[in-house]
């Protein structure tokens, strides 16, 4: 009777299983324990982030941005992936709020803890919590302000919505600069959120307030030697061709020859026919030539004595945009010159930021493509400040689309987690006390942002939660001061968007995570058999 | 082993060293039903609209979550081979039916545990296999004969969709039911043929797509790609799309055999720069003097023809799989062309409306063909917060896909929430009695083990199993009627009638056969031999 009543081991070896309360137990853990991590980042006064990559320790990044930490952790936990896969998706979609997801995920999920050792089943919490999200949404959908109509207004709250965004980022001191510098170029796009035609170019050197909007495009390449620094009234053909060696495209075509001079007459051939290329290209009666790829001396030389600038190697993005920006198209044959439409600008120019050699195209075609110079004493720095403008422009540009806002600074969390609240007393059952935790939760982020900012956070927090009740529904914490106040006069505002998708993606992963009662690893990949 | 001969000297049968280990007898059958039973405990708590899910974490740590059993068991990575039987009785339920894989092998487990007890009281396994059979028997002409009957046509699909509605309710979609059953009835229906009884799956395209959440999944009328066109300069929607799809690369011939081509003199150097730049002449020319406005290629293009492309004004799309092509074709009635010299008016296929959309902040884009010639093809584009809901939304509108042309192909239903085995195991009671011999006790098993599906739908419920299951049972017995089942979503009946919960009467069936037969399978082993420590 050795082995039959044993427990049967049914999955291969290496394969191991958690179950029932050891699969929540690690869900909540490895989940609770990501949250935690990035919570405090949050908020104006969070903290930021080294991140050092394994393969080069040289190289390390300084961010508070949600998704790039989360993005670059190792994890293996499953439930802590499944945050991380929300937070992803939040960048992609909105682009802001990608802390604020996680860590409300994380606060539902502490709640949940907290009701399973209250032996209340995890599907009882999950209605709760749907039902305590729907009224949430309805409250969310209720308190947000439409500004679609007024122009003006818009730009205004467009502005102010920004500052919110880069208050939470290393922009903090010039805010009301880079809110500006943001602003002004989604306005630019008239309402498209193609972010493709703002181009961001970082530059070492002077201080992060320097940054500005260079109108037209900015090209980070030099012109070819000994050409005109400055052309007006250019005409520009954007190509993609091979301008080095131009090889014939014949599949097992090879050149043999049995004597040197048969040699230089092919060689001889060969120039002859990029040279014609040249010419075909010279005669669109163009005087500005971009490439994407290589420009060999040869060409360079007759595109200079024909008078035509050429820059070469401009890389893929580059010339999408060019042609985007300048209005041409980009060409690869040049056999129909009267077929292809050509890029025009009316100045092209060189131009000098810090110590580099740039060129610029202003009067293009198309108004809405603008280039935004970011200055910054360091690489790290100008990195954090790109991903933040990036953060900002991405959520503007969806709030053009759908101008609605709700106020920050914790109002709105507050106002749901009330709504919620209300509703709850009216609910029966265990789904009420569900309820009431999801209401909790939502408070927790005004007090983590407060916490975040050392002050006393459950004394602010309470006292905010009084003035709501007391009817004063636009107070908000001011984390600058430490004091409960009213938000709309702080013009701290935020875009439903944002809220929406935290409110929504939070509550899905939370679902999803509380729904498993098993985990199971198939056991990790052999390595290094071969 | 070892065994004595008549003059007392041992013998080597099998060699019963390290390299081999072997159960033999009682011993075997329980180790067998031990396994077996452990798989199915493993996923009683997936069954019901209250289950849960599991999550697997693969070879790779890439995470599923999912609540579908044929999928858990797929993932996970069984070594024990009477385990393994049972990953593939639930996929042999998947391949035939696609919905109820968890509950066969509940069902299963169940049928093997009762038999454990069988055993003890000394029957022989081939006893039990036949009062196995017998009652499958019973059984499946009791489902028959109460089974119910469901009337729609493509104007109203109302009874469909509850049923979709049943299969999506264990599902993490269930939040979205409404939504998402009337999409996949409708996605069925436009692929269906009524008359013949007949769906054509491959027809249905499930595109998954993060963001959003699954209550904004959408079906459209035609077939999405997720690719872009070759050039970011081509036109971004093009109406009464004539659409060429080739199989040819944008690219100067490659033929097949070896072949060298030397160059020995400037005059051939200019021949062959001059055929170069009339293939792609000839490439382009081509399908435009076949009338097509949009090219559809399976492989790539080459800069030159790329741009050859734009100035004709044809906007293409390159690296377009497999079977994407094979489904716009017959979406738009395209014939696939493998050579451009033989692509003529007649092969172009006809879509209403071609566009590219992005999605997102990001820069991701997708080809959307709407309103081909032949309607009848359409994708469910499935979004979602992340990947995993994704993927788990398309596995869950997947099975809610196959009741719906289960339900097309026999209208024939029985009652869900337990409603069918309660009723199943009642008469089986009934019948037992009249039948003489030892068959009797297992029937009398198979019909507990019948409860045990009922069961674990309670306890997951959150309901006292056992008090619930024999409530429902006396009320069965005293109405006569088999429409009562477990209220799992405490709507405060019992009705399952009322409730709209039913299930496909082919699926019940198949369950029924497969699990059987399984059972009867695993019992007759009585021998089990496997190397060890070769791993």
């Amino acid at each position: 009777m050795s082995e039959a009543y044993q427990p049967a081991r049914i999955l291969n070896q290496g394969s191991t299983q958690e179950k029932a309360e050891g699969a929540r137990l690690s869900n909540f853990v490895g989940a609770i324990a990501l949250s935690d991590l990035i919570s405090t980042t949050l908020g104006p006064k969070g903290m930021d982030k080294i991140l050092q990559s394994p393969s080069n320790l040289l190289d390390s990044t300084i961010t508070n941005d949600g998704a790039t930490i989360l993005s670059s952790i190792q994890i293996s936990n499953p439930a802590a992936k499944i945050l991380i896969e929300i937070s992803k998706v939040q960048d992609d979609e909105i682009g802001d709020g990608t802390t604020s997801v996680v860590v409300l995920a994380g606060e539902l999920l502490k709640e949940a803890e907290k009701l399973i050792h209250k032996r209340i089943h995890p599907q009882t919490i999950i209605k709760g919590f749907r039902l305590a999200k729907n009224i949430a949404l309805k409250k969310l959908k209720e308190i947000a302000q439409d500004h679609s109509e007024n122009e003006e207004d818009l730009k205004k709250y467009l502005k102010k919505i920004a500052m919110t965004i880069f208050s939470t980022k290393i922009l903090t001191p010039y805010k009301s600069i880079f809110a500006d510098l943001a602003v002004e170029s989604i306005l630019r796009l008239k309402g498209s959120t193609n972010l493709e035609s703002i181009q961001i170019l970082k530059k070492t050197g002077g201080l992060l307030k320097e940054s500005y909007i260079e109108e037209g495009f900015v090209l980070d390449k030099k012109l070819g030697v000994g050409q005109p620094k400055r052309i007006e009234n250019a005409k520009i053909l954007v190509a993609n061709t091979s301008m080095d060696y131009d090889k014939i495209k014949i599949f097992g075509s090879r050149v043999v020859v049995n004597s040197s001079s048969k040699l230089a007459e092919i060689e001889e051939e060969e120039k002859k026919k990029m040279l014609r290329k040249c010419q075909k290209i010279v005669d669109h009666g163009i005087n500005v030539f971009i490439n994407r790829q290589l420009i060999y001396n040869l060409p360079e030389q007759f595109f200079t004595d024909h008078g035509v600038v050429s820059i070469e190697h401009a890389d893929f993005a580059g010339i999408e945009r060019l042609s985007l920006v300048t209005g041409g198209e980009i060409v690869s044959t040049f056999d129909h010159p009267e077929l292809v439409t050509l890029g025009t600008a009316k100045v092209i120019e060189e131009i000098m930021i810090g110590e580099d050699k740039l060129i610029r195209f202003s009067g293009c075609k198309e108004p809405s493509a603008c280039t935004i110079i970011l200055r910054g004493s360091s690489k790290q720095i100008l990195d954090e400040a790109e991903r933040s403008l990036h953060d900002g422009l991405a959520v503007l540009s969806q709030m053009v689309k759908n101008p609605k806002t709700v106020l920050g600074a914790g109002c709105t969390e507050i106002i749901m987690a009330q709504a919620i609240e209300e509703a709850a007393k009216e609910t029966s059952g265990k789904i009420q006390i569900a309820m009431e935790a999801f209401a909790r939760a939502l408070t927790r982020i005004p007090i983590i942002i407060a916490n975040n900012a050392g002050y006393d956070a459950e004394q602010l927090v309470s006292e905010l939660k009084t003035s709501h009740y007391k009817g004063n529904t636009t107070f908000g914490v001011d984390v600058m001061n430490g004091k409960v106040c009213d938000v709309q006069e702080l013009g701290i505002i935020e875009s439903f968007l944002v809220k929406k998708g935290m409110l929504l993606k939070a509550s899905e992963a939370t679902e999803m995570i509380l729904r498993v009662d098993h985990i199971m690893y198939s056991a990790p990949r052999q390595r290094g058999m071969n | 082993m070892l065994r004595y001969d008549s003059s007392g000297k041992p013998f080597i049968i099998i060699r019963d060293q390290d390299q081999k280990e072997r159960l033999t007898g009682s011993e075997a059958r329980k180790a067998n039903i031990l396994a077996a039973m452990t798989v199915a405990n493993l996923m009683k708590t997936s069954i019901g609209p209250l289950g849960m899910d599991k999550i697997l974490v693969d070879q790779d740590g890439e995470v599923t979550a999912t609540n579908d059993g044929a999928t858990i068991l797929k993932n996970m990575q069984v070594e024990n081979p009477i385990a393994k039987l049972l990953v593939e009785l639930s996929q042999g339920q998947d391949d035939e039916i696609g919905d109820g894989t968890t509950s066969v092998v509940v069902f299963a487990g169940a049928l093997l545990e009762e038999s454990l007890s069988l055993l003890e009281k000394g029957i022989h396994p081939s006893k039990i296999s036949e009062g196995y059979e017998k009652a499958c028997d019973i059984a499946v002409q009791h489902l028959i004969s109460i089974c119910d009957k469901i009337e729609f046509d493509k104007e109203d699909c109302s009874s469909l969709i509850k049923a979709a509605k049943t299969s999506l309710g264990s599902k993490i979609v269930n939040q979205y039911t409404d939504k998402i059953a009337k999409i996949s009835v409708e996605a069925v229906l436009a692929v269906a043929d009524l008359e013949r009884k007949d769906v054509r799956f491959d027809l249905i395209k499930l595109e998954g797509k993060t963001g959003g959440t699954l209550g904004q999944t959408e079906l459209i009328d035609g077939i999405i790609i997720p690719k872009n066109f070759s050039h970011p300069q081509m036109p971004k929607q093009i109406k009464n799309a004539k659409i060429a799809i080739l199989t040819c690369p944008f690219e100067p011939p490659k033929p097949k055999t070896g072949h060298k081509l030397d160059i020995d003199s400037v005059k051939k150097y200019k021949e062959l720069l001059e055929i170069e730049q009339n293939y792609f002449k000839k490439m382009t020319d081509l399908v435009k003097k076949s009338g097509a406005t949009v090219v559809l290629c399976q492989w790539g293009f080459d800069d030159e023809a790329n741009h050859l492309l734009l100035q004709k004004e044809l906007p293409a799309v390159r690296w377009v799989s497999g079977t994407d092509i094979e489904l716009i074709a017959i979406a738009t009635g395209a014939r696939i062309v493998p050579r451009f010299s033989e692509l003529t008016p007649k092969k172009l296929g006809k879509a209403g409306m071609v566009t590219e959309k992005s999605l997102g902040t990001t820069d991701e884009k997708m080809i959307v063909i709407e309103k081909c010639s032949n309607t009848k093809t359409v994708t469910i584009l499935v979004k979602g917060g992340n990947k995993m809901v994704v993927e788990e939304g398309k596995r869950s509108i997947h099975d809610a896909l196959c009741v719906t042309r289960n339900l097309i192909k026999d209208n024939r239903i029985v009652y869900g929430g337990g409603a069918v085995e309660i009723s199943c195991s009642v008469a089986l009671n009934k019948a037992s009695k009249e039948i003489k011999g030892i068959e009797q006790y297992s029937i009398r098993a198979f019909s507990q083990a019948l409860l045990s599906v009922p069961i674990a739908l309670a306890s997951n419920s959150g309901l006292n199993s056992l008090e619930a299951v024999s409530e429902i049972q006396l009320k069965q017995m005293k109405e006569e009627k088999p429409f009562f089942g477990i209220d799992c979503l405490s709507k405060g009946t019992s009705n399952m009638k009322e409730q709209n919960v039913f299930d496909t009467l082919r699926g019940k069936i198949q369950q029924f056969l497969l699990a059987t037969q399984m059972a009867k399978m695993i019992l007759k082993i009585d021998d089990i031999i496997r190397p060890t420590g070769q791993y």
